[in-house]
């Protein structure tokens, strides 16, 4: 079997004329934690919905454990944990029905796990789901699909709504689980911080398009800001291919880079101005710049002068 | 032996930074001596809320650095210590140090002179043993 879990390639979605997913070649390896990253309606959830063979790919494929995901059998996917967004779940059924239903679906299901996930997010299973918080809601979804123990968890925004106390617990069942080093998770998030703790690699999708895919560490290391500081006249500046944004006051200029040339740094670090600071920026700030409107932005104090 | 310390996710600085941050001060404060046993990386990560990996590379780069040592199926132990930089990673260490130095005290308008005798009265305080709370 290949060392990918997931493998797409080429993968295409459109929704009429609008292309959702565009070209998408994802992989992600056996055993990582992989935070899938991207705006909203960047095209994360039709993506995991290709994987999982719910909506059908316009061009490309999806293998997913070795299988086309257009072809999953309910064995195959019965080695799946899938987590759709916003906690759903039947609410005129108690948290214990809800148990003994989800579980006769499977071949394999972990009462011990069950039990605690239960106890962690401190739900009583005698409770109607309905009445549940969001919070008890999200516990009682991700006990139902951490049950079965499925080689691969597919989790769609899972912290989404939860309460820090609850997040934690969420982090914490995913470090849980994969202890089991042939255990690996996919999940999308907007909590860059939640992301910074579990995830090993990251992959960023903006607008459809695949714009990086590697380890988090090495996303951080190649955006990078350098911070000119002048004496009221700005030094030229050339045209650098890899700029993503400029951020100017009247004796500053801020440059962030990705993938920043050895020339181009040299060209930087060769100005004649008054200093030269490389800024390191947190993961947020990164992804923020990555991800957002390309180009100049400027804060003209000037214009604020004189404003009460 | 167990580390007590909380890490910030969201910093500017990595969390294996933060980490490695930590342990690096707790040996160069005399809190680790040369011989201590660090966790298992799966103990701190659990400890820690973190993923296992960044543990790893926080102890890997502990370990370039010389300031630990992994002795094969035992665990990763504070090294005897010695000088491993050159003198130029030093310079550049140093220059990188005073300057988030500067960055702290400029403001609160202390002469050079005064900074230096004060810096040499606080050398103890720091190289004393700290207990942990």
């Amino acid at each position: 079997m290949s060392e990918y879990v997931i493998e797409t390639k080429g993968l295409t979605r459109y929704f009429g004329k609008t292309c959702v997913v565009s070209e998408l070649d994802l992989k992600v390896p056996k055993g990582s934690i992989f935070g899938f990253l991207g705006r909203n309606g960047a095209g994360k959830s039709t993506t995991i919905r290709m994987l999982l063979g719910m909506v059908e790919p316009t061009r490309g494929s999806a293998h997913v454990l070795g299988k086309n995901s257009q072809e999953l059998s309910p064995q195959d996917r019965a080695r799946i944990g899938y987590l759709p967004e916003g906690h759903h779940v039947y609410g005129w059924m108690t948290v214990e029905e809800c148990g003994k239903f989800q579980a006769s679906f499977y071949p394999h299901w972990n009462h011990t796990i069950f039990d605690a996930v239960l106890s962690h997010f401190r739900l009583d299973r005698k409770n109607k789901a309905g009445n549940l918080s969001r919070g008890q809601r999200a516990g009682l979804c991700l006990a139902l699909v951490l049950a079965p123990e499925p080689e691969l968890l597919i989790l769609d925004d899972p912290a989404l709504g939860l309460d820090p106390v609850a997040r934690r617990s969420l982090i914490q069942s995913m470090l849980y689980v994969t202890r089991k080093t042939d255990r690996t998770i996919l999940f999308s998030s907007h909590l860059l911080s939640d992301v910074e703790r579990v995830a090993d690699e990251i992959a960023v999708l903006d607008r459809g398009v695949l714009r990086a895919s590697c380890k988090l560490d090495t996303f951080r290391s190649h955006v990078r800001q350098f911070v000119i500081k002048h004496n009221g006249k700005e030094p030229p500046l050339p045209d650098f291919p890899g700029l993503l944004q400029t951020f100017r006051t009247d004796t500053e200029i801020s440059l962030t880079f990705a993938n920043i040339s050895h020339d181009e740094e040299h060209h930087i670090r060769s100005l004649e101005v008054h200093s030269i600071e490389e800024i390191q920026l947190s993961l947020e700030d990164a992804f923020v710049t990555y991800v957002g409107e390309r180009g100049e932005k400027s804060f003209f104090t000037k214009d604020l002068e004189g404003v009460k | 032996m167990s580390l007590q310390f909380d890490i910030t996710p969201g910093s500017p600085e990595p969390i294996y930074e933060q980490i490695e941050g930590h342990i690096r001060r707790q040996i160069a404060t005399g809190s680790l001596v040369e011989g201590d046993q660090l966790p298992p990386v799966r103990t701190l990560a659990e400890q820690l809320t973190v993923n296992p990996n960044t543990v790893a590379r926080a102890y890997a780069e502990l370990t370039a650095e010389g300031l630990v040592e992994s002795r094969t199926g035992r665990g990763v132990f504070v090294a005897p210590r010695r000088q491993i930089f050159s003198e130029e990673e030093r310079n550049r260490r140093f220059h990188r140090a005073a300057w988030r130095f500067f960055d702290e005290t400029a403001f609160l308008d202390i002469p050079v002179p005064e900074m230096v005798r004060r810096l040499e009265a606080a050398w103890p305080d720091y190289f004393r043993k700290t207990p942990t709370p």
